[in-house]
């Protein structure tokens, strides 16, 4: 990424049409360690690389749950991602306490969206430095959103985040059109298989660089016990 | 509550008397005469007290939906005053929504709902609001308000159907909210809720025979409520959507008044 | 300013009366709450009243907050209402900050300090919190509506406390008896008194009846039974 003279400020265009603070915001997605999630009809699966930054730390948190029936796995900025987790939270908790129901998935997706957008037009703000895949289960089946730095954000059925990300999303592309009438063990299979995918080839899944998983299930919460 | 309030303040020994405990006040003395025996409440009073009001909302579940039914009557103190304040309203189109208690407030209020619904449309996620979250949302909205000691001063009957089940609840200016098979607000609670309970303890009623007792009932209260009116309306919500009728004239026949003799 | 009714009460017209603004309603209901070894019993009436109406014979009155834990709440239902929901949203709160379960000690402390941030506006309940504590042994803390906690391993609160509380004392307290010894309490024990409590309560006060709703929380989870009362 080289330098130039259009990208002093978020506020400042580029001749080309482009916001470059945004674009290098970008680019603190693919820092994080990968994170795969996809969906089938009955299920939302996330998948995370435990990575520890060196052998004397704990490793990353790299999913956090929101709600009964939404979890997200974030790349990028941890601390961006807790302060994004916070208002995602509450809003959930809000949802709830007005209206006794979970809240759809969609629409908390657009909140975090607004949310995200402002701080890409104001010059004493800079864009949140990660990216976010969002799974969730509400009364239109499981949902898998994936949410960038930028504030755009997406409905997919599966995708991949981070570092060397782009072989993960090639399995996924690859395998898209089984995913939807896969059962469970399938499903996390799939995500397994191109979570390994974004590994040096001479390491393989192990408990060592074990992962965290989570689903998100018509019967209700996230559970990692399910398997 | 009224019952504790009894023993903090006794009725007085005679009319217009001291109570026990308390002096007598002599009409027209000094302390009677001052001009501070204002309270704070009594200068900025939000609404203390309902001025146009409607009476009775019934509602009642049967096997695949549930009826509501409320006359259109807005009674001015013991004034009939208005005569066509419809009080069902379809929110959307798995629920519908009844209103007794004072006017302007269910007007108020139902203009935010009415919003509500339209942000909803405006969203396109083709998600709806359900029963039990509009149930709740009132719970909220009203017990905020009677917080603030500035309540809407009305009953709420919420009737819908949530994933495949019938939904009737109430809620009334406190936020005392809850849910059963028969609602009957106002002098309809006295009036209606025995013969609605006594129909639906026999077993589970079909469409017909719950708007034909929800009828049945209007006319009780139409006889026996003073405050009432033989237009009414009548609303019905089943999983085929909300249907909120024309409002209908009941027929009532008094001949039988001049028989009554009360004492 | 000149007001007939106060400066001239002989002249006032009796009926025509402003009534103010009552925020509390007393909905009534009673909630019976025994502690043992391991285990604890939770029960509540399911009438909601107000005055002589019933507005449903089919109201539950307690709320599951945990695997461990179930709060029964009686008084002003608008407040219990308000107050459970808050409790739930705290409670997913302190789930998510410390990554585990709330104690039951924990929710009966934040309870406490939830209904005395209300000092001077109350919440109108009497409420009675049941479960099993840190060490799985059974526990019951009751309150008063601004918010004094007070651990104990029976209790009777609610319409009909006043006539409940002293049965259980001379029962399970074993108050006033002479050559008792005090024995652990078996859980059919304590489940057969406490429907026997609410058959006597409901023959007197008129705010308690229908149906008891009674929770009975164990290490193997919260098992559920109903046990029908006078209905008039």
């Amino acid at each position: 990424m080289f330098r130039n003279q259009y990208d002093s400020d978020v506020t400042v265009w580029s001749p080309q049409g482009r916001l470059h603070q945004v674009e290098y915001a970008m680019e603190a997605v693919k820092l994080g360690s990968a994170t795969v999630a996809l969906k089938s009809k009955q299920f939302a699966v996330l998948i995370a690389l435990k990575r520890a930054v060196s052998e004397l730390s704990a490793y990353q948190k790299k999913i956090i749950p929101i709600d009964e029936h939404i979890s997200i796995s974030i790349s990028g900025l941890t601390a961006d991602a807790r302060m994004l987790s916070r208002f995602m939270r509450t809003e959930c908790l809000n949802y709830r306490y007005a209206h006794d129901a979970p809240m759809p998935v969609g629409r908390l997706i657009g909140m975090v969206g607004n949310k995200m957008q402002i701080c890409t037009q104001r010059y004493d703000k800079r864009p949140l430095g990660v990216g976010l895949l969002v799974a969730g289960y509400d009364d239109q089946g499981p949902h898998i959103y994936q949410t960038c730095p930028s504030a755009n954000f997406f409905d997919c059925r599966a995708m991949a985040i981070g570092a060397r990300s782009q072989s993960a999303r090639t399995y996924l592309e690859k395998h898209l059109n089984t995913f939807m009438d896969c059962d469970l063990n399938d499903l996390v299979a799939h995500g397994l298989r191109a979570l390994r995918d974004t590994l040096p080839n001479e390491v393989d899944l192990n408990t060592k660089v074990i992962l965290k998983i989570i689903l998100l299930t018509s019967l209700g919460g996230w559970n990692a016990d399910l398997l | 509550m009224s019952f504790m309030g009894d023993l903090m303040n006794p009725a007085p020994l005679w009319h217009n008397g001291p109570s026990p405990g308390a002096f007598y006040s002599f009409p027209g003395n000094a302390t009677s005469l001052r001009p501070t025996g204002h309270t704070v409440q009594d200068f900025r009073a939000h609404s203390a007290t309902p001025i146009t009001t409607t009476t009775t909302v019934i509602g009642l579940r049967f096997d695949k939906g549930c009826v509501l039914a409320a006359d259109t009557l807005g009674s001015y103190g013991s004034l009939a005053r208005f005569r066509d304040c419809n009080r069902l309203q379809k929110v959307n189109d798995l629920t519908l929504l009844g209103a007794g208690g004072d006017y302007a407030d269910y007007q108020y209020l139902r203009d935010i709902i009415e919003q509500k619904i339209i942000d909803e449309q405006c969203i396109g996620d083709g998600l709806q609001l359900k029963p039990k979250s509009l149930h709740c949302w009132l719970t909220r909205v009203l017990y905020n308000k009677r917080s603030k000691m500035d309540p809407l001063w009305n009953n709420y009957v919420v009737a819908g159907v949530q994933d495949g089940e019938p939904f009737l609840g109430s809620v009334d200016k406190l936020g005392t909210a809850y849910e059963d098979a028969t609602i009957a607000t106002g002098l309809g609670a006295y009036m209606a809720t025995p013969l609605l309970r006594d129909a639906t303890e026999k077993g589970p009623l079909d469409e017909e025979s719950a708007k034909a007792l929800v009828r049945k009932c209007m006319e009780v209260l139409f006889y026996r409520d003073a405050r009432s009116f033989p237009r009414y309306q009548l609303g019905v919500v089943t999983s085929a959507g909300v249907t909120v009728e024309e409002p209908v004239e009941l027929k009532h026949d008094w001949s039988l008044a001049h028989m009554i003799h009360m004492k | 300013m000149l007001s007939l009714n106060e400066n001239f009460p002989e002249y006032a017209v009796p009926g025509a009366k402003q009534v103010r603004f009552e925020p509390y309603a007393d909905n009534g209901g009673s909630v019976v709450a025994i502690a043992g070894d391991d285990y604890a019993v939770i029960g509540a009436d399911t009438r909601l009243s107000t005055g002589f109406s019933i507005y449903t014979r089919e109201q539950k009155k307690l709320f599951k907050l945990s695997d461990l834990t179930v709060l029964g709440a009686t008084g002003c239902w608008c407040d219990t209402l308000t107050l459970t929901r808050l409790l739930q949203a705290r409670m997913r709160m302190y789930e998510h900050e410390h990554n585990k379960a709330m104690s039951t000690p924990a929710v009966a402390q934040m309870l406490s300090t939830m209904l005395y941030y209300k000092r001077f506006f109350p919440y109108y309940i009497s409420n009675v919190l049941a479960g099993l504590d840190a060490e799985g042994k059974g526990c019951v803390y009751s309150y008063d509506p601004i918010g004094h906690c007070e651990r104990s391993n029976y209790r009777a609160g609610g319409s009909a406390g006043a006539q409940l509380q002293p049965l259980l004392d001379n029962q399970i307290g074993l108050k006033n008896m002479q050559n008792v010894q005090e024995a652990p309490l078996p859980r059919e024990k304590a489940l057969a008194l406490l429907k026997d409590v609410f058959i006597s309560a409901a023959e007197r006060d008129i705010y308690t009846g229908d149906c008891i709703y009674i929770l009975i929380i164990t290490a193997s989870g919260i098992q559920e039974e109903k046990f029908q009362l006078r209905k008039d």
